[in-house]
């Protein structure tokens, strides 16, 4: 068909389907996408200036609001970052609770991907299977913090408070079920004929394409690209953690959520080898000023988020205040991929491809 | 392949390009490479070639006269990370673009063009990102000003 016949369609800002406040422009010849635009910037507060006009500690519920799917993983990024600038040892039990409460993490995110797959493709019900399970985390999360989205419970130096009696018990009896409850629902969501008619083959992203696009996390993962940074560039406690890396092969959009649904199970068994190490300790470095003042000089930091590759720059030029901080967003890397993934599939798979990506806009916008 | 060392980066960065090993240093624990920003694409090139195959992520830093340009890039191969850094008078603010090296760059030059200003030659699709195609300045300079920024006095 003749360029002529092509329909431009504005898919958002705000719509069911965009996973966020997101706009993407497509390009339609009938029903097939020939070239999709996604707009972004809806929810730019500038958090990367804000962080410039505040005090170290200040900026950790900052970091809450970048990706509000999993809090933790900014969180710590950040003051991994802070901690690598000023010099801090970070005591071990604080850095089994900060493992602990990622993988958490991990669990309560990847199930908002695979529930909202579920409902993309017309299965509501997984959505709901998924929103149970990610509901008991943010109980836990609760308990531990005080709040169920924007935890700030990851500080410099340590963790916001130690676990409450009867946490480590609670915690326990989540990881017990997840394993069987995400059978249940790859049973449910990815065995199901419609499921799989809906995502194999859609949105295929070759290995090649993957690196150079800098994929990151279950994106890369999906596609074989054997790359996790909890493995690859280990941190924290997590050499002491026996887990592996569920790849996929061929790269689709079914390849990419049953990664993130594998990945799941082995968080519990991460959760279960942290919580049988965790010792009684502090949970806070000793001896920290209230106001941090790095020497001046800067650090990266990175940890392998729900999304992927998680990173924060932060500049100091010895004073209270970061002078910068970037944030290295795999959200934004992978939905960079999407104009490439949604070429020559219909509308209605470009909400499945967009899906896939798991991008928040959070963190993607900044 | 297990992880490569600082140290043996080094090494291997210095047999490879004997006239990048003296730019080469060690920051926080990271691997810094401290180009003049006519070498830059020449740097970058030479390091894609030695087996960085992913450079994960792109920003500017305002330093008052000049911008810094950070680049970091990771090898799978090798197992590890590095920087690239390169500093751009203010006044000519203006570097080349490395999405043909690697398409990862292609959105964050963007946003460094949004936020800074920094202007990317021969990018394809050099246009605002975050902000809107009307925004009047760039908001990550450090003489930016806008009303909804409030500044705080030092002791907070």
């Amino acid at each position: 068909m003749s360029a002529e016949c092509r329909t431009v369609v504005n898919v958002g800002p705000s719509h069911p389907s965009t996973h966020g406040v997101c706009r993407v422009l497509v390009e339609l010849d009938g029903e097939i996408v020939r070239r999709a635009e996604p707009i972004i910037g809806y929810l730019h507060r500038g958090i990367e200036k804000m962080a410039e006009n505040r005090s170290y500690l200040q900026v950790v519920p900052l970091t809450d609001r970048l990706d509000y799917v999993g809090s933790m993983y900014a969180n710590w990024a950040y003051c991994r970052a802070v901690e690598r600038l000023a010099g801090i040892r970070v005591p071990e039990r604080a850095e089994y609770i900060r493992v602990i409460v990622c993988e958490l993490q991990r669990i309560a995110s990847h199930m908002m991907s695979i529930g909202s797959t579920g409902a993309d493709t017309g299965a509501f019900t997984a959505f709901m299977y998924a929103f149970n399970q990610r509901e008991q985390v943010v109980d836990l999360f609760e308990a531990l913090s005080g709040s169920r989205l924007t935890y700030n419970y990851v500080r410099p130096g340590g963790v916001g408070a130690d676990l409450p009696e009867g946490w480590v018990e609670r915690c326990r009896e989540f990881v017990a079920q997840h394993p069987a409850a995400m059978m249940e629902i790859d049973d449910l969501l990815f065995g199901n004929v419609i499921c799989r008619a809906r995502t194999k083959g859609i949105g295929v992203l070759t290995p090649h394409d993957a690196i150079g696009w800098g994929a990151s996390g279950p994106v890369a993962r999906g596609s074989g690209v054997d790359w996790d940074l909890r493995r690859d560039d280990p941190y924290s406690v997590y050499p002491r953690l026996d887990f592996t890396v569920p790849l996929g092969e061929r790269g689709d959009c079914y390849d990419r959520g049953r990664v993130r649904l594998w990945e799941c199970v082995e968080s519990c068994r991460i959760v279960t080898q942290a919580l049988d190490q965790l010792e009684p300790g502090p949970v806070q470095a000793e001896g920290l000023p209230r106001l941090l003042a790095p020497r001046p000089g800067d650090a990266y930091d990175h940890i392998e988020s729900a999304r992927g590759s998680l990173g924060v720059y932060l500049v100091s030029d010895g004073s209270v205040r970061p002078y910068r901080m970037h944030v290295r967003s795999p959200a934004f890397a992978n939905l960079a991929l999407l104009p490439m993934l949604a070429e020559g599939h219909t509308l209605s798979d470009l909400v499945v491809v967009l899906g896939s990506l798991d991008p928040v806009f959070g963190e993607v916008d900044r | 392949m297990t992880r490569m060392t600082i140290d043996e980066l080094r090494e291997h960065l210095c047999a490879a390009y004997p006239d990048l090993c003296p730019l080469f240093s060690v920051e926080f624990g990271d691997g810094v490479l401290l180009v003049d920003s006519a070498r830059l694409r020449e740097a970058l090139e030479d390091l894609k070639e030695l087996g960085f195959d992913r450079l994960g992520m792109v920003t500017a830093v305002d330093f008052g006269d000049e911008f810094e340009l950070v680049y970091r890039l990771t090898s799978r191969s090798m197992r590890v990370g590095m920087f690239v850094k390169a500093r751009v008078p203010r006044s000519i603010a203006s570097v080349r673009s490395t999405v043909d090296l690697w398409p990862s760059a292609d959105w964050q030059e963007r946003e460094i063009f949004d936020l800074f200003g920094i202007v990317f030659e021969a990018h394809p699709d050099l246009r605002r990102i975050l902000l809107t195609d009307d925004w009047v300045g760039h908001p990550l300079r450090k003489d930016y000003i806008d009303d909804s920024i409030i500044r705080r006095p030092d002791y907070l």
